[in-house]
């Protein structure tokens, strides 16, 4: 049967794929309610600069213990939320805007990761970290992304309600609840342990592609903060389960075929979403006649 | 003399060490509705946002007497939500029950029935459903008046209530105001519309970053003081916007 072999077969008989899938769930699970809090709080920029602030700290981290997963992990998760509190004391503090600064850490945090690798490592390592190799994830390492998966939807949980005020109205939140800003720390936590998580199976370079595109294109199908962030889940899945066969089936490399399979959907959600496509804005049927 | 519900005591509140509020004190009646009025930049906003909590004074201080955060009840300016934001018109106003429910807590059947009861009594009934990005800025500010309906507070704040807001829900909006203060409630509204001020509010706070004028309306918005606020408004420099004036 061609539909079992080129959907199901690949991941039947190999484990590795298996590994794989399983690891794009649970990045999906993780990364799309994420994608969604940062798209509505419009702060993508913000998790392209994180994505690129991990790459030092896990450079330094694979200088110390090789291609370690834990010592890269924690390597990237520190420098990642130090980077995170340095931008934003930065433009707090100058009158250099945000933006501006998280445009200027990340690229020094870029070039800084790469020349640390390349002290030590060959141009394969480097090649592992900034695109990772989700096809080489071992049980270790989709036990860790499982964990931050479990650990990001349970703390949304928790604090999802003042999280979306903060998000929606922070003044009204501020003034009955206070501490307005410990959830935008602890936001920014999870933002960070998800990218480490993506970092394991996409690289530095393309985590906050899973993160970003499903919560982008979502915007076109969903209009409530919980159904947009179940949208994100199904498309990063999607993705990560096409994306997969696409390289499987062509011998192209897993990473890339994910994002840019999560980037078309992003492109015909643009095109034929829901709410406020190109579709609704110059096709837009007949009006209601009440 | 009828006793306070906030005292200012010899406030300075400053952004970035240039103050907004400067070395302002006075006192509002318990049950007054009052008015802030004031130049731009005046610091009408400011003294809000440190009567609410939202920012801290640099020097003096701000008293609330036997007032509790819960007591209090704040509208933002429009300006400062995103009204673009996926929420629905339900769930906005059940914001208000925030006090009762918290973090975590569920609406109980007698809530649901106080949220769709606010939005009749704004207007709105039957929009629950509706997301708040389909609604207009008069329709959006009737929303959160039955937001602050449902807080069932004490204390008032409202910034810039009428800001770009049409004639119809003004009115509306004016009512429940009023029926605020017959309840016994303090309201203290920004507003740049001066015979909306004279009209509706018995009193008035003339801000120029100190207080030109405070006590009722008539006594307050002298051409005189009106004058001067202008004149003081005119020598803040450095940088500060200088919009044109809308406080005349």
């Amino acid at each position: 049967m061609i539909f079992y072999d080129a959907i199901i077969a690949p991941f039947a008989d190999y484990g590795f794929m298996r590994r794989a899938l399983v690891a794009c769930l649970a990045l999906a699970l993780g990364s799309g309610p994420i994608g969604t809090f940062l798209v509505l709080r419009r702060m993508s920029l913000m998790g392209d600069a994180m994505s690129h602030a991990i790459l030092p700290g896990a450079a330094i981290g694979f200088l110390i213990a090789g291609l370690s997963l834990w010592a890269m992990s924690a390597g990237g998760l520190v420098v990642g939320l130090a980077v995170a509190l340095i931008a934003g004391i930065v433009s707090r503090a100058t009158s250099l805007r945000e933006d501006a600064s998280l445009a200027g850490f990340y690229l020094i945090s870029l070039a800084l990761g790469v020349l640390i690798v390349s002290t030590r490592g060959s141009n394969v390592d480097l090649l592992h970290v900034l695109f990772g190799s989700i096809l080489s994830v071992d049980n270790e390492a989709l036990l860790l992304v499982a964990a931050i998966s479990t650990v990001s939807l349970t703390t949304l949980a928790v604090i999802y309600r003042p999280l979306v005020v903060e998000c929606f109205d922070p003044g009204f939140l501020r003034a009955i609840a206070g501490r307005g800003s410990l959830y935008h720390v602890i936001f920014l936590i999870l933002v960070v342990l998800n990218l480490v998580a993506g970092f394991q199976a996409l690289g530095t370079l393309m985590a906050v592609g899973l993160m970003m595109l499903p919560a982008a294109a979502a915007r076109f199908w969903a209009t409530t903060v919980w159904s947009l962030a179940a949208v994100s889940i199904g498309i990063a899945f999607v993705s990560g389960w096409l994306g997969l066969l696409i390289s499987y089936n062509f011998d192209l490399p897993s990473g890339p075929a994910i994002i840019l399979t999560a980037g078309v959907f992003y492109a015909i959600s643009i095109f034929v979403g829901r709410h406020g496509s190109l579709r609704n804005r110059y096709f837009p049927g007949a009006h209601f006649h009440t | 003399m009828t006793a306070s519900i906030i005292d200012i005591d010899d406030l300075t509140v400053a952004y970035e060490r240039r103050p907004a509020v400067h070395h302002a004190s006075g006192s509002f009646p318990v049950g007054s509705l009052t008015a802030i009025v004031g130049p731009n930049g005046a610091g009408k906003s400011t003294l809000l946002k440190t009567i609410v909590g939202l920012m801290a004074p640099s020097t003096g201080r701000i008293v609330r007497h036997d007032l509790p955060r819960r007591a209090i009840a704040y509208l933002p300016q429009q300006a400062e939500i995103d009204r673009s934001f996926p929420i629905t018109v339900f769930d906005t106003v059940a914001l208000g029950l925030w006090n009762e429910i918290g973090l975590w807590g569920q609406i109980a059947g007698a809530g649901w029935r106080r949220v769709a009861d606010a939005l009749a009594h704004v207007g709105l009934e039957g929009f629950g459903r509706q997301p708040i990005a389909a609604l207009s800025a008069g329709q959006f500010q009737r929303v959160l008046f039955a937001r602050l309906l449902l807080q069932d507070a004490k204390l008032i704040l409202l910034d810039e209530p009428f800001a770009a807001i049409d004639e119809r829900t003004t009115e509306d909006l004016l009512a429940i105001i009023r029926q605020w203060h017959a309840e016994g409630r303090t309201v203290i509204a920004v507003l740049h519309d001066m015979d909306q001020v004279r009209q509706h509010f018995p009193q008035t706070l003339l801000l120029a970053r100190e207080t030109i004028g405070w006590g009722p309306t008539v006594e307050v918005l002298t051409a005189d003081a009106l004058r001067r606020a202008r004149t003081l408004a005119q020598g803040w420099s450095n940088g500060h916007h200088h919009h044109a004036e809308h406080a005349a």
